[in-house]
């Protein structure tokens, strides 16, 4: 399924406002495609409704003459982890199947107000659990090249939903790879901003110390355009930061590739198309250099100690109670606790209460947990010392192209050997991105992954907009 | 070390507040058992004197400032989300 694709935002923006294509048509064509793509598995629900109603609105407020948003009439995707209005928020877990939020996720307040119109939510590995999207509790997304193999994950489905023209952009949250690894996947552009640049309030809660919200674009100016929007500081989220997004820089850059991650162990099709890039960033005269980083290749299992720890903490307010599934065999309030959690959680989720109570508790604390947050040091620190003489580190985004579906569900170890390659800028809060690189011989999506230091989100996305620029030459 | 008993797993279940059952909790103390030989790699990692790091950015508590939010919910809206509801309260079997 291939769709026509959609022109870069500014250029539809400008079509709203001269009214020559209006917002109710741009939605309606995203519905049509979403229609289209059914067998893709993108969505948990459509916003069909709330989505012609804004579209509406746009559209008479430009015949009235009232100025519109930067974003006005442009169609996106929501993954269903942010709380919105017009369908329920699922988390791709039965534990929230029929939760209808009450308010709105300050990200997608703030791309409302600038225009953008939510199309649908998108499926995910059920609470952002996973790296393929085949842990949701409504079926598996399909990789956009190749129906047999995954989405990638968690947000498989923002990342088909811009692969396949469904919209020109889609929200998805990443707290260890889950944008940068599915936008690799199916060839889209796919941010994981400066940790704290976008306000969490009104996303359900992974690992606070490394969730951030990005998006997925088909080119790098779109995507900055969108993090701009949805960038900068919010009372309701204490973490977030001032807005990085519009920051230049003028100076030749220097990139290091990293060596670690260019070895026998990376899929060979993917080490050649990153050579390859390599290649042309060194022949377009960026100041390109190797560096070996020793360091990283704890950063995986410091990550699966330190997330599900904080995912352990965060998963404890599903108590069958307030708000969420309630087990209709319980009759004590431990059992609605024990069998609402039983029922509501996929294994995933159990997985990683598990360990994150294991690695806590008493007796193991100081080997597991404090040991990881040491590690987590040095690796940071690697950085620090990284970035003092370049100002952008380069890697595959992935070890390999996108698998089969099936392929890694019955081992949780192999399964997260996917993500080794994206989780350490995470546990650092370091700004990445994953730009298409090229594709294999049967078709399927390579990506390059380009991180830079704190706050520098702006210069990496420039740099993936100038190659893009550069194309095939 | 790394090998999770029966009991430990009943524990951590527990811990969880999660009602297994037998048949999960084996799969499920298999799979905790490979991850943590997994993250046993960070044996190998000399941390003498490194300071742990809990969050990335050296971020000060933030106090808000001591005043009355509106989030726009309302008491209705939430007590709508809960399964049994009585009298403006949730309702939950006996405690006591």
């Amino acid at each position: 399924m291939m769709s026509e694709n959609w022109r870069k935002i500014p250029e539809i923006v400008r079509d709203v406002r001269s009214g020559a294509v209006s917002a109710v048509e741009n939605v309606e064509r995203a519905l049509a495609v979403a229609e289209c793509c059914k067998n893709y598995n993108i969505f948990v629900s459509i916003t069909k409704e709330r989505a012609l109603q804004r579209a509406t609105e746009i559209d008479q407020k430009v015949k009235a003459g009232v100025a519109v948003g930067e974003l006005a009439g442009v169609p996106y995707v929501l993954k269903d982890n942010f709380l919105d209005f017009g369908a329920k928020t699922t988390a791709s877990a039965k534990m929230l199947e029929g939760f209808v939020a009450p308010l709105q996720a300050t990200a997608v307040k703030k791309l409302e107000a600038a225009g953008a119109i939510c199309i649908g939510k998108s499926n995910l590995d059920a609470f952002a659990h996973g790296g393929s999207t085949e842990n949701s509790f409504f079926g598996v997304t399909k990789n956009s090249k190749d129906t047999r193999r995954v989405a990638g994950g968690s947000s498989g489905g923002s990342a088909v939903a811009v692969a396949l023209g469904v919209a020109p952009f889609a929200l998805g949250t990443d707290t260890g790879g889950s944008i940068r690894q599915p936008a690799a996947f199916n060839g889209v552009i796919g941010v994981k901003p400066t940790f704290g640049s976008v306000s969490r309030f009104g996303v359900v809660a992974m690992a606070s110390s490394t969730d951030t919200i990005g998006c997925f674009a088909t080119n790098a100016f779109d995507a900055r355009l969108v993090m701009n929007v949805m960038s900068g500081k919010d009372s309701w989220d204490s973490t977030t930061i001032d807005n990085d997004f519009m920051r230049h820089t003028s100076r030749k850059l220097r990139i290091g590739v990293i060596l670690d991650f260019m070895t026998d162990d990376v899929d060979r099709e993917v080490l050649t198309i990153v050579e390859k890039y390599v290649k042309k960033l060194d022949k377009k005269g960026y100041d390109v250099k190797t560096i070996k980083m020793s360091t990283l290749k704890y950063a995986l299992p410091v990550y699966y100690v330190v997330v599900p720890a904080e995912v352990a903490s965060n998963l404890a307010r599903y108590d069958g109670i307030r708000y969420g599934h309630r087990a209709r065999v319980a009759k004590t309030l431990p059992e609605i606790y024990g069998h609402s959690r039983d029922e509501g959680f996929m294994p995933e989720n159990k997985r990683r209460v598990l360990i994150g109570n294991f690695v806590l508790s008493s007796g193991f604390f100081d080997a597991y947990y404090l040991k990881a947050q040491k590690v987590r040091t040095l690796i940071i620190e690697e950085y620090r010392k990284a970035f003092a003489k370049f100002d952008v580190l380069l890697c595959p985004t992935t070890p390999t192209p996108a698998f089969k579906i099936g392929e890694k569900t019955d081992d949780p170890v192999k399964m997260y050997l996917e993500d080794v390659m994206t989780v350490p800028p995470s546990l650092a809060g370091l700004p990445a991105v994953s730009v298409p690189a090229g594709r294999t011989k049967s078709g399927l999506d390579v990506g390059v992954q380009l991180i830079g230091a704190r706050g520098s989100d702006a210069v990496i996305l420039t740099l993936a907009e100038q190659m893009e620029d550069y194309g095939e030459q | 070390m790394s090998e999770i008993t029966d009991s430990e797993m009943k524990h951590l279940a527990e811990l969880s507040n999660l009602f297994l059952g037998d048949k999960e909790a084996k799969s499920l103390k298999r799979d905790l058992t490979r991850i943590l030989a997994y993250i046993d790699e960070l044996d190998e990692v000399d941390v003498t004197g490194v300071e742990p790091t809990y969050q990335v950015f050296d971020m000060e508590t933030v106090w808000r400032e001591d005043e009355e939010i509106d989030y726009g919910v309302s008491r209705v809206e939430l007590l709508e989300l809960a399964e049994q509801v009585k009298d403006n309260s949730v309702v939950v079997p006996k405690v006591l």
